[in-house]
């Protein structure tokens, strides 16, 4: 067994727009700091930004007057139905605007308006980018920041503390492409892992199975490490149920926000219009302005269950003039080539005809229109006192410092959002690192020793297994990573409010749904790897079942249906203010193996 | 899909291996060629078709939800910094091409970040690099007073 260790000051894990945002600011602020990227990739196209983008989804305007950072704050709050922490969202929009102009001078092309000169909008708070590399362009400033980035390191367990259990040591994991332990230990740790693709059971089938509309390799690993090393987590009931064009998941933004194209039922009805369907379910929200994004989701899906779908966004309608044309396509190709493709598959021509658009399967996240995530500490300067405990975006873990996918609370990201937040977490690991010189934190030996074994676990199992079976994929004594992935994404999907049951979801069904993944769990020490591209995938679907539980248990004790359109409580069906507008807080107990979880007030800016 | 790659064109160089974000190009080691060992988790995100030198690797639309016959080919160019598609319909007759920008600064310009000494009262403040040299311009940060750490 060949054990590689690593040391460094500051460990950044996950290389992509929160990652390479901290390690840059990073290295600006600690010029002598060692710091390193553990990228589970390759840095130059990982992430969820690996294909490219086709906007830039938050640039607030503060500097051309067209809004204010309150102005952004009021909007993202008001999108997650009032559950979202202020002062983490006013971090990020006063330091979004100046972090999109610093992606400009470094090349990223932006496209302008070219009577004013300045951004061009897609909509009030979008801008119009040429973003095929937007990644690579990224990575590169990441790659000159970082004393090292170790590609296709795979973490598996955040490490601790010797001498103290709540406080990161550093990670764990091993080398996809040669095997080895890795064993990094560092003084802070900022973790930009991703957010979770495919806990729940896609809407595709066979090939198209790995077309989610994020990635597929976000597994989720933002939560899985968190959860385990005992961070205290938030809005993990939340998820986001993206509306995208039919099975190839193209994006609708700039269809609906710049090319002004709209949506209607089979009928030709614009069934947005229809806001009094939603007062039943949310009373005042109903006259929330713009429409938060789950309740025109839940429109849709009433339309749709009434057997008057399908939906048809009418491309046809505003195709006029050959610029329009092309940016529907270009909005494809930077970032869904597969929507496209579709399209000429199906001898589609969007200036003819409406296309389809439909829900999606849900997705737990902490930088789209969604906030879960770790608990973090907020700025000194606006957060409320409970909101602040150590340096900005800490977990509750000493050390720790969470961005992106992986730190909960604030919404409405992206990857500008992202990029900037990671930015702030790379200022605030140089802060710790510094007002904590005298300290160096050792991981405990016999720690890594257990890991160890257990890492590597999966591929001793398919080694003892294999001789019992002539050939094949069915063991009594193994199971692939791919074969408890679909067990996972069905219990999900059929008890926490996937796809097929239209969202819905209630006490027993969840109950239940957790009863089989405690089995499932349990079973996860039977995982089988043939190879190391299996451990991978062993290790990734294991974050995923982190991720589940966390789900499954917010869910269960939120007794109310907050966010009509990603899911339901069919036993609680209303917005219920007066008792649930809080954050549920859960924390698991890594040394009694046991989950707790608390109200926690929201509170505004100073509050 | 997935991605497939052409026997007569693949060089054995591995590049897509290294390069793919989902861990799913792999070189058989018999064969000493490159293929597809997981089409299933592809986001047929383009990567390795972009990275290939040879142009040996190929997308034909997932199965369960495209017709057959279509075609997209994509030439991402680092020197000039422009990308060309060619979209080719079911119907082998409409043909749509396009070109776009994809960098405005030459590959590898992208200067090391360097800031102050650690003993810099500005790393107790809450400004990220370079935020100081926007705020003559006022709004910039909506970093006023209030938000400023003295």
């Amino acid at each position: 067994m060949n054990v590689r260790k690593v040391d460094s000051d500051i460990l950044v894990i996950g290389g992509g727009m929160a990652g390479c945002g901290a390690a840059y600011e990073a290295r600006y602020w600690g010029k002598n700091l060692r710091i390193v990227i553990a990228e589970k990739g390759q840095i130059d196209r990982s992430g969820a930004v690996a294909q490219g983008l086709s906007a830039i989804n938050t640039y607030v305007g503060t500097q051309e007057g067209e809004n204010t950072v309150e102005d952004f704050v009021q909007y993202a709050r008001g999108d997650v139905m009032g559950l979202a922490r202020e002062d983490l969202i006013y971090d990020i929009a006063r330091h979004v605007d100046p972090s999109v102009r610093l992606l400009e001078k470094w090349g990223l092309p932006i496209v302008k308006d070219p009577k004013t000169g300045r951004f061009q909008r897609e909509g009030r708070w979008q801008l119009l980018i040429h973003g095929e590399s937007y990644k690579p362009i990224v990575a590169e400033a990441a790659k000159k920041a970082a004393s090292e980035v170790v590609n296709r390191a795979v973490i598996t367990h955040l490490l601790k503390d010797r001498t103290d259990p709540n406080r990161v040591a550093g990670a764990i994991g091993f080398d996809g492409r040669d095997g080895s332990l890795l064993v990094f230990r560092s003084k802070a740790v900022i973790l930009a892992a991703g957010g979770a693709t495919h806990v729940f059971r896609p809407r595709s089938v066979g090939e198209g199975w790995g077309r989610t509309w994020y990635s597929p390799w976000s597994s989720g690993s933002a939560y899985g490490l968190e959860i385990e090393a005992g961070a205290r987590m938030v809005q993990m009931e939340i998820r986001l149920v993206p509306t995208r064009f039919k099975d190839g998941y193209g994006p609708v933004g700039t269809w609906f926000l710049y090319l002004k194209s709209y949506a209607t039922n089979r009928l030709g009805e614009k069934y947005e219009d229809n806001r009094e369907r939603l007062r039943p379910l949310v009373g005042s929200y109903a006259d929330a302005k713009p429409m938060p994004t789950c309740l025109r989701n839940h429109l849709m899906i009433e339309e749709m269950k009434e057997g008057r779908g399908p939906i048809l966004m009418h491309t046809e309608k505003v195709l006029d003039t050959p610029e329009k044309v092309e940016s529907g396509w270009e909005d494809f190709l930077d970032m869904t080539v597969s929507q496209a493709h579709l399209w000429a598959s199906q001898n589609h021509e969007p200036a003819d005809r409406p296309s389809e658009i439909a829900p999606t399967e849900p997705y737990i996240m902490g930088s789209h229109a969604v906030n879960a995530g770790a608990w973090v500490s907020g700025p000194e300067d606006i957060a409320p006192k409970p909101y602040r405990w150590g340096f900005n975006r800490m977990t509750t873990v000493a050390g720790l410092f969470a961005a992106g996918d992986a730190a909960g609370g604030a919404t409405h990201k992206f990857s500008s959002g992202s990029f900037a937040e990671g930015r702030i977490a790379g200022k605030s690991a140089v802060r710790f690192v510094l007002a904590n010189a005298h300290h160096t934190p050792e991981p405990d030996s016999a720690e890594i020793e257990r890991r160890r074994q257990e890492i590597f676990q999966p591929l001793e199992n398919f080694h003892l297994g294999r001789p019992y079976i002539t050939e094949g994929t069915v063991s009594p004594l193994y199971l692939y990573p791919s074969q408890a992935l679909k067990r996972l994404e069905k219990i999900m999907d059929e008890y926490a409010g996937g796809a097929t049951t239209w969202y819905t979801t209630n006490a027993t069904m969840l109950e239940r749904g957790l009863e089989l993944l405690t089995m499932l769990r349990e079973d996860l020490d039977l995982l089988g790897a043939e190879d190391l591209h299996q451990l991978t995938r062993a290790w990734e679907l294991t974050h995923r079942v982190w991720t589940a539980a966390a789900v499954l248990r917010h869910t269960i004790a939120r007794e109310e249906t907050r966010w009509p359109g990603y899911y339901y409580r069919s036993d609680f069906p209303r917005l219920d203010d007066a008792a649930w507008k809080v954050f549920l807080i859960s924390r698991y107990d890594p040394a009694a193996q046991t989950w707790t979880i608390e109200k926690e007030k929201v509170l505004g800016l100073g509050g | 899909m997935p991605t497939y790659v052409n026997p007569k064109l693949c060089k054995n160089n591995a590049k897509c291996m290294e390069i793919c974000p989902s861990d799913i190009m792999f070189v058989n080691k018999q064969t000493n060629l490159s293929y597809n060992l997981e089409p299933d988790m592809c986001w047929e995100c383009f990567t390795c078709v972009k990275t290939c030198p040879e142009h040996a690797i190929s997308i034909r639309p997932y199965a369960d939800i495209s017709p057959y016959l279509s075609e997209v080919t994509v030439l991402r160019d680092e020197a000039t910094n422009r990308i060309r598609w060619e979209i080719r319909y079911r119907d082998q007759r409409t043909v749509k091409t396009f070109d776009f920008v994809i960098r405005t600064t030459p590959w590898g310009s992208i200067p090391i970040p360097s800031g102050p000494d650690p003993s810099d009262p500005e790393l107790q403040s809450e400004l990220l690099s370079g935020e100081w040299e926007e705020l003559p311009h006022g709004s910039a940060l909506s970093l006023d007073s209030r938000h400023r750490r003295t």
